[in-house]
């Protein structure tokens, strides 16, 4: 019979006496995966490809964002496609992670009970949209979206608008100081047919200004879902050349 | 006196304050979670006013401290209440978005829509359900096996109440349209600040218990309980960086973005499934399992191989959730390849368990509360299989996106963290109210079966609903075309989702025979008449002596 300190594992013994030791060594243990997987992300160049066209968003699409998180879109609907056949046929050419750099948090999704959004911008008109927020089983039947007709009826209320986009530029997103002073004014008008957007189109390209929900005389949440809506995915030129063949040089991922 | 007037004027200033953030909040929705808090403050300051022993404190005595020779179980016994209790409504609301699923009209906007609901359900069965049931059964097991009364015992309080107060401002948070959009942790920053006094609280408690121990060695319980409290706090803190937007609005930004973002959710998210509803419930299981098949645990070697392979493989498995997405390959195929390594310290626990039945396996005859935590470990097991196959790439192709992964998750919720914390409360209950026994075993036993079909139910038809999708999303026509559109899939898996919130109706209805049976235990009921479980017929006529018959 072996003596108690010839048993294996009796090493052991000593972590089990002692709390401290035994709770260092779980913390030490567990902290080495996040290390090797989730560091590197910060400093491998080519995590992020390098495209043009990805932008902020402007003040009311990114309202409309925040309306998107709000309602847990992101419970049903992925913003991920990915690189097979029968997705990008559906749904459009496959995600890249540069078009979501400035997506705090990232709306990926887990979950297909409906469509994925990745590319949803351009596709439909803003009518079919109020219509199908309304009553999503006036425009698709099968649906089992819940309504959201109450958007149309809330006036957006953003009275930190400016704070947001500034707490945005504190994490990394390239707004200017230009862009943090004209948020609120930016945010109105961007849905006002009546208003002069030509410099916010200059500091957004590619931003579409219009009255998004039908009902100029007022900005509804509406209005801003449906601006974030419509610039899903329009970032990034898939279609051009010049892309496809930067992406099929890309090496390393 | 002078703690009692500090202590109500702590609770006053606090009450003043909320009321002020409540009036000045720059959304409707922090005004109501400000005023939340301050009912609580109320609530408070009315039991600092109220519960002491005025003649004591008159006469310059102390409050008298708890009964030395007994341990501290009272935040154990609010606990168990506090478990069936969330327990019941998260698996009620859970019920209702399943047939919301089914039948759409049931979504009632804004507050009671779908994308409203999910976080209230799976916040209320994972933090709710399961964190009361981790805190109420680790602060048992811990006084019971360090043969110590609880350190810090005002704290202990503090932290059951604390934690209860991050549930309710969590779950109408949720309803009132607050979220950070990070499955499974969507609180937004107050709540998650709130939530980290509150965990630090609890490991300086339980560390604190296991300090002041009896016995030499920790048992092997704590070290899984340990380190589920340790790692939640490291993931919760690192994934829950923010910049609130305002200090008087409910809204902030996450310190991450994109495809970063994404791998720091699932390191979270992946890990609140491995140390919240993994490690921490296997130190539910190493406690319980022994004591109710009243058997040694099986291995102690493999308790210390399992316990530092699961807590260390575990961290890595997060990519799988990202598969084929924007992720660079090599974390995906490292996630990969690590949720595979994670079968075998997941089978480990499992052998452990079932193992430990060794001798006497016979018991399950008779004691349907044995049974329970044997079903919880089959499921265990079942799930920790599924898992890694599911990490595979090519079936992850598939089964992503789609109900499979909704199926395989309840395998392991309500089975494995269902089932044992059921056996956990059915063990504590008699013992904490002083009874000799459960009021009903019978009872048990329905539980049981209803649970265990309730769950068949709920896997199968997910697994079916999902592989439907996954397979009618990549169906080709002999044109070369795709064969469905999105809208077309959904009446195919429709049956499905009827079945599935059957599913979750025999669940729940399992559960009310919990409540009965826990309520009238407590309330020291007499015992309920009923035939007992397990009886060898007495055969009368053969027993008498056999007599000489006389030849015709």
């Amino acid at each position: 019979m072996a003596t108690q300190d010839k048993q294996p594992f009796h090493w052991h013994g000593a972590i089990e006496k002692n709390i401290t030791l035994l709770g260092v060594l779980s913390l030490l243990v567990v902290l080495v995966g996040g290390i090797v997987e989730i560091a590197p992300l910060f400093w491998i160049d080519n995590t992020i490809e390098k495209v043009k066209g990805v932008r902020p968003y402007t003040p009311l699409e990114q309202a409309g964002r925040d309306i998107y998180v709000r309602e847990g879109c992101y419970l049903c609907h992925s913003q991920m496609i990915r690189p097979f056949r029968d997705e990008t046929e559906r749904y459009g050419h496959y995600s890249l992670a540069a078009e979501s750099m400035y997506d705090h948090p990232f709306q990926w999704g887990s979950e297909r009970t409906g469509p994925d959004l990745a590319r949803v911008g351009g596709k439909y008109s803003d009518a079919w949209h109020v219509q199908h927020l309304t009553a999503p089983r006036s425009v698709v039947p099968e649906s089992i979206m819940p309504n959201y007709a109450f958007l149309a009826k809330n006036e957006l209320a953003k009275p930190d608008i400016a704070a947001e986009v500034k707490a945005l530029a504190i994490t990394g997103v390239p707004y200017t100081k230009d862009d943090i002073a004209k948020a609120k004014e930016d945010l109105f008008n961007q849905a006002n047919p009546d208003a002069d957007n030509t410099d916010l189109i200059k500091r957004y390209p590619k931003a579409q200004a219009r009255d998004f929900d039908g009902n100029p005389k007022k900005l509804t949440e509406m209005d801003a879902l449906i601006a974030y809506l419509q610039v899903l995915g329009t970032f990034v030129d898939t279609e051009s050349a010049a892309a496809q063949e930067a992406l099929a040089k890309e090496k390393g991922r | 006196m002078v703690t009692l007037v500090s202590r109500a004027g702590i609770w006053l200033v606090l009450l003043l304050l909320s009321i002020m953030a409540s009036v000045a909040a720059h959304d409707t929705a922090f005004a109501i979670q400000a005023a939340t808090v301050a009912v609580a403050c109320l609530v408070g300051l009315i039991f600092a006013i109220r519960s002491p022993d005025y003649q004591r404190v008159s006469r310059g005595l102390a409050a008298p401290t708890g009964d030395a020779s007994k341990y501290d179980d009272d935040v154990i016994r609010w606990g168990v209440i506090a478990t069936v209790f969330w327990g019941v409504a998260g698996f009620l609301v859970g019920v209702v978005i399943a047939f919301q699923l089914a039948y759409p009209q049931i979504n009632l906007e804004p507050w009671f829509n779908f994308g409203r609901m999910r976080p209230l359900h799976t916040s209320a069965v994972i933090f709710a359900f399961g964190g009361n049931a981790l805190i109420a059964t680790s602060f048992y097991v811990v006084q019971r096996t360090c043969r110590a009364r609880l350190a810090f015992p005002g704290l202990a309080r503090f932290v059951f109440w604390g934690y209860q107060l991050f549930i309710v401002l969590a779950a109408t948070g949720y309803l009132l349209g607050v979220t950070q959009a990070k499955e499974y942790a969507e609180p937004e920053w107050y709540v998650d600040l709130w939530l980290t006094v509150v965990w630090v609280s609890y490991l300086v408690v339980y560390g604190g218990t296991i300090m002041k121990r009896s016995e030499p060695h920790i048992y092997v319980a704590n070290w899984f309980y340990l380190s589920f409290i340790i790692t939640v706090a490291m993931l919760h803190l690192v994934n829950n960086l923010a910049i609130p937007v305002s200090f008087l609005g409910s809204q902030s930004i996450s310190w991450f973005a994109g495809v970063q973002g994404a791998l720091v959710q699932w390191w979270y998210g992946h890990n609140a499934v491995g140390f919240f509803l993994t490690a921490g419930f296997l130190g539910m299981m190493y406690y319980f399992v022994p004591k109710q098949a009243q058997r040694p645990v099986y291995s102690y070697r493999l308790s210390i191989i399992h316990f530092w392979a699961l807590i260390f493989l575990y961290i890595w498995a997060g990519p799988h959730h990202l598969h084929y997405t924007a992720l660079p390959d090599w974390a995906q195929t490292l996630g990969m390849v690590f949720s595979v390594m994670l079968w075998m310290p997941s089978w480990g626990g499992m052998i452990n368990g079932l193992m430990t039945l060794n001798g006497a396996w016979d018991k399950l005859r008779t004691d349907p509360v044995l049974r329970m935590f044997v079903m919880s470990l089959a499921f265990y097991g079942m799930s920790t299989f599924e898992g890694p196959m599911m990490s595979v790439k090519s079936v992850n192709s598939l089964s992503h996106y789609t109900n499979w992964t909704i199926g395989h998750v309840h395998s392991g919720a309500l089975g494995w963290n269902g089932m044992v914390t059921f056996g956990a409360i059915y063990y504590l209950t008699p013992r904490l109210w002083n009874r000799t026994q459960l009021y009903s075993l019978r009872m048990v036993n329905w539980h049981f079966w209803t649970a265990t079909i309730g769950i068949v139910f709920y896997a199968a038809s997910m697994w079916v609903a999902g592989i439907t999708q996954g397979l009618m999303w990549r169906e080709y026509g002999a044109d070369g075309y795709l064969l469905n559109s999105f809208a077309d899939v959904l009446p195919a898996i429709h049956p499905m989702y009827v079945l599935r919130g059957l599913g979750g109706v025999l669940y729940l209805s399992g559960a009310a025979f919990m409540v009965i049976n826990v309520w009238k235990t407590i309330a020291g009921s007499p015992l309920r008449a009923e035939a007992p479980l397990y009886n060898i017929e007495q055969n009368k006529a053969n027993d008498v002596p056999l007599v000489a018959q006389p030849a015709e």
